[in-house]
């Protein structure tokens, strides 16, 4: 698509959608205030730089339906970061705007040259994160064969690669480095085995991992990139040229911005990444600033498509957390510790890597008034942190117990995260 | 009844001096120790001369510690006395969670700490009594 014909799609699409969130009382009233009643109002993609940013906390402020557009009749889908601590957020799904999301799973494994005679195996986990239900869908729509996997299991995911000959795996990067690690256990090598392409998100990752996985497993490996406000993965990727991830403007408009000041950056500088979802009436959201840090690369593509391309997540904005595939922010394990009586107010979050799997630390003190000077209440403590978390941020973390005052104290910006894996 | 010391320290160099260090500047006598270990960190368990005194020390230090009643049994140092404590507690469902002995040269007298599950409210003391067996009380046992 020509870019004139795909911005008179753009402009369609952003009325439609500002017709949806007009239904929703956050937006009606942000709408009002710039002089927008309706769609029509919108003479062109310009008019878009009217609207204010949406972020994670209008998510959270508006949750649970503040921002629903259609009624709950019309519902098909909920994905949600509720978890047991902290606000969560939610995204509502019209049956529509499934089908929508999915075409766009559907044209990225396209780009990538697979077609439906691949086996494709899922290991991104099934269930209220994106990742898996997404390209699932996504895939069978291109009629391959999709082998629900979900996560973890590592022995278990071979066996399925060898029985079934699996040609395409959708995986966390260190995960896929981690299965390899475990081939000689299995008494495999890789030529036992089909794969030919990953793809491989949900974490960032430097060109050197990409290139070690390529060379590992002698396949192509395509960056997938998306976030569960966008709908999840299939907001931009790669095509069969490696060069970026092309970001699928039809379904997204992208602004790139300084996070400063709000105002777009010149082309090809750093900034960050704002999207506008122009496919999901459900969950309007307009401006919503992604937080993560990336550019778009200029030129065109070899392939031809028109659609422009976005650099690797180059960083955050925020002090989130990326750990095996999982989106944690420090103040949710915060949250948990100081909710427990046993353990003082001091505590280290430590991050590092045990081969290609991340490791999640938590060090806390013991409050020496609840101590009694029993193993098993140890224990119990330790359990009991264990299970909170993960509870709260689906990981199962290491919990160190520490004498008081051996962490920082809690005066002053004390260091709390201690993140030791390799920078790229 | 007889009191332990426990003490939370942190599996790593250094821990156990500070400990020690503090007790040799509080002039604790120490009768017996052990050390559990459990990992990233360890439970030491004293008896001491002076308990009361030497919990405040480490406490002023800011370390985790606590006063644990414990049954000190006296068992002369015979083949299967052992046993036979323990069969006595056996019998009567009582659980012992920790133990530890020690011998006293050159009276060959053997001391026995017991930390007993729920020792407030089985009688684990009277059991072993029952059963031929003298426990410590506080003094006697820190004054060996």
């Amino acid at each position: 698509m020509q870019r004139p014909a795909l911005e008179a799609l753009q402009l369609k699409r952003l009325r439609e959608i500002a017709n949806f969130s007009i239904r929703t009382p956050f937006y009606k009233k942000r709408f009002a205030k710039v002089g927008i009643n309706s769609g029509d109002d919108i003479k062109s993609l310009k008019d878009l730089k009217k609207i204010p940013f949406t972020t994670k906390d209008d998510l959270r402020q508006n949750f649970p339906r503040g921002l629903l557009a259609v009624d709950m009749d019309d519902v098909v889908r909920i994905h949600t970061s509720s978890g047991t601590t902290g606000v969560p957020t939610v995204i509502y799904y019209s049956r529509q705007d499934l089908d929508n999301w999915t075409d766009l799973l559907a044209r990225s494994i396209i780009a990538t040259g697979a077609t439906k005679s691949d086996i494709f195996q899922n290991m991104m986990t099934y269930g209220l994160f994106t990742g898996g239900l997404g390209l699932h869908y996504g895939a069978e729509k291109v009629g391959m064969t999709v082998i629900p996997a979900s996560a973890g299991n590592t022995k278990r995911q071979l066996l399925l690669m060898k029985d079934f000959g699996t040609t395409v795996v959708h995986v966390t990067p260190s995960y896929l480095l981690h299965i390899h690690s475990v081939l000689p256990e299995s008494n495999l090598t890789v030529s036992d085995l089909s794969l030919r392409k990953a793809y491989i998100g949900a974490e960032p990752h430097s060109e050197n991992v990409r290139l070690k996985l390529e060379d590992l497993w002698k396949i192509d490996a395509y960056n997938s990139y998306g976030l569960s406000e966008m709908n999840g993965p299939g907001v931009a990727f790669e095509c069969i040229y490696k060069t970026g991830l092309h970001i699928w403007e039809d379904g997204y408009l992208v602004e790139i911005i300084d996070p400063e000041t709000g105002e777009e950056v010149p082309q090809g500088q750093q900034g960050e990444v704002v999207f506008t979802n122009l496919i999901r009436a459900a969950t309007p959201l307009l401006r919503y600033r992604t937080r993560d840090l990336a550019f778009l690369i200029p030129g065109t593509c070899e392939c031809g498509r028109t659609h422009r391309r976005l650099s690797r997540i180059m960083g955050r904005t925020d002090d989130m957390m990326i750990i095996n595939g999982v989106n944690v922010f420090p103040s949710q394990i915060e949250e948990v510790i100081m909710k427990i009586h046993e353990v003082g107010t001091n505590y280290l979050i430590q991050v590092e890597k045990d081969g290609a799997i991340d490791k999640l630390i938590v060090k806390v003190e013991i409050y020496s008034k609840m101590f009694m000077g029993d193993a098993r209440q140890l224990d119990g403590l330790k359990g009991k942190i264990k299970d909170d978390l993960r509870a709260s941020i689906v990981i199962n973390p290491i919990v160190e117990l520490h004498e008081p005052g051996f962490l920082p104290i809690s005066e002053g910006k004390a260091k709390r995260v201690l993140d030791l894996r390799p920078k790229f | 009844m007889a009191k332990q010391l426990t003490i939370f320290i942190e599996n790593r160099p250094g821990r156990l001096n500070a400990v020690t260090e503090s007790l040799n500047k509080s002039n604790i006598d120490i009768r017996a120790f052990t050390i559990q270990d459990r990992g990233d960190y360890g439970l030491m368990k004293l008896i001491v001369d002076n308990p009361n005194r030497a919990y405040l020390a480490l406490a002023d230090l800011g370390l985790a510690c606590a006063l644990k009643t414990i049954l000190a049994v006296s068992v002369s140092d015979k083949p299967g006395n052992l046993h036979k404590l323990t069969t006595a507690l056996a019998e009567k469902n009582i659980n012992i969670i920790d133990a530890y002995g020690f011998v006293l040269q050159p009276n060959k007298v053997g001391v026995c700490c017991l930390e007993i599950e729920n020792i407030q409210d089985v009688p684990a003391k009277k059991v072993v009594e029952d059963a031929g067996f003298t426990v410590l009380e506080d003094e006697e046992l820190y004054n060996l």
